[in-house]
């Protein structure tokens, strides 16, 4: 009887999912809003090289605003439900590959996230990205020295301020008339160079930081509630 | 190689530790099978010339994700004095 009722919505999920590969045809062309983001008068009006990076921050920068909100609001809830008590345990030692290999990685490890952050108008990559770097590097610290003391009011204070400065250059677009997440507040700049397309890389960058502060809260929280037995 | 070639071994590679991520015995071999997924998943949006999302894959998916999965294991598992409570629920909802 249970089986009969798997294979019937099984039929049924074939046959609702069947025509989307029926009707499916490759495009070799551009659909009509990749081709309105592409035009060069809107190149031009946001310039940057990366145009995805320009897609997510500008166009459409409250979905990234949401995200960020998302985020926050779970490395929130997590601090809120994992309770850490100051019980210290005995560890087993590291061996020393590990730890002197962590040391030299880990500086590299948090550079190459500041890169991918800094540059995500120009290369591939961006604030997310970034962020998700530089918690791997703060995660590797963590796993080669459980004694370590975490610096919680740092990653605190980075997360809020670059939170309000990220949310600030936002709603200053919006006070000066040219639009909520607009990025030609700052100078536009010469095409393909660092220091181009306006606010687009100061505004990764502080979410690429954002990011980076709040997943290494959330993993030091998991990592320190592990002490309690 | 041809990219279809290499694409589909990556599908491949990635159902065969899927599988092995739901059916396996021992969570740990589940846990790092899940990141596996993850980790083939990423080359898969390179191919697919999604290299941000692939970086994003690579950080998370197969790094980050893992890692807590292996805290909250391992909490888990200090927490239960039985000792075998996740093998009996398994039996259970088979």
């Amino acid at each position: 009887m249970k089986k009969l009722f798997v294979f019937i919505i099984l039929i049924a999920l074939a046959s609702m999912l069947y025509p989307l590969l029926d009707t499916f045809h490759g495009n070799d062309k551009l659909s009509e809003l990749s081709q309105f983001y592409a035009q060069s008068e809107n190149v031009s009006k946001v310039n940057a090289q990366n145009l995805v990076t320009a897609v997510v921050v500008t166009y459409r920068g409250l979905d990234t605003l949401g995200e960020v909100t998302i985020l926050f609001l779970a490395a929130a809830i997590i601090a809120f439900f994992l309770k850490t008590e100051s019980e210290k345990r005995t560890l087993r030692k590291n061996s020393e590959i590990f730890k002197t290999a962590a040391k030299m990685l880990v500086p590299i490890i948090t550079m190459v996230g500041i890169y991918i952050f800094i540059n995500g108008h120009l290369t591939p990559g961006g604030g997310f990205q970034g962020g998700a770097v530089i918690a791997s590097g703060v995660i590797l610290m963590l796993l080669a020295f459980p004694n370590m003391e975490f610096n919680h009011k740092f990653f605190e204070a980075l997360e809020s301020i670059s939170g309000v400065v990220y949310v600030g250059l936002a709603a200053f677009g919006a006070i000066i008339g040219l639009g909520f997440l607009d990025n030609a507040i700052l100078p536009l700049g010469k095409f393909g160079e660092l220091f181009s397309a306006g606010a687009i890389p100061v505004i990764y960058s502080f979410v690429g930081l954002k990011v980076g502060a709040e997943l290494s809260n959330i993993l030091n929280k998991f990592k320190s509630v592990q002490a309690e037995n | 190689m041809d990219f279809k070639i290499i694409s589909a071994l990556l599908g491949i590679i990635m159902l065969a530790m899927s599988f092995i991520a739901i059916y396996h015995k021992k969570m740990i071999v589940a846990v790092i099978a899940t990141g596996a997924v993850g980790l083939f998943a990423s080359i898969m949006y390179l191919f697919l010339a999604a290299p941000d999302v692939a970086m994003t894959e690579a950080a998370i998916g197969s790094g980050l994700s893992t890692i807590i999965f292996f805290y909250v294991l391992n909490r888990i598992r200090s927490n239960d004095k039985e000792g075998r409570e996740s093998d009996e629920i398994d039996e259970v909802i088979k």
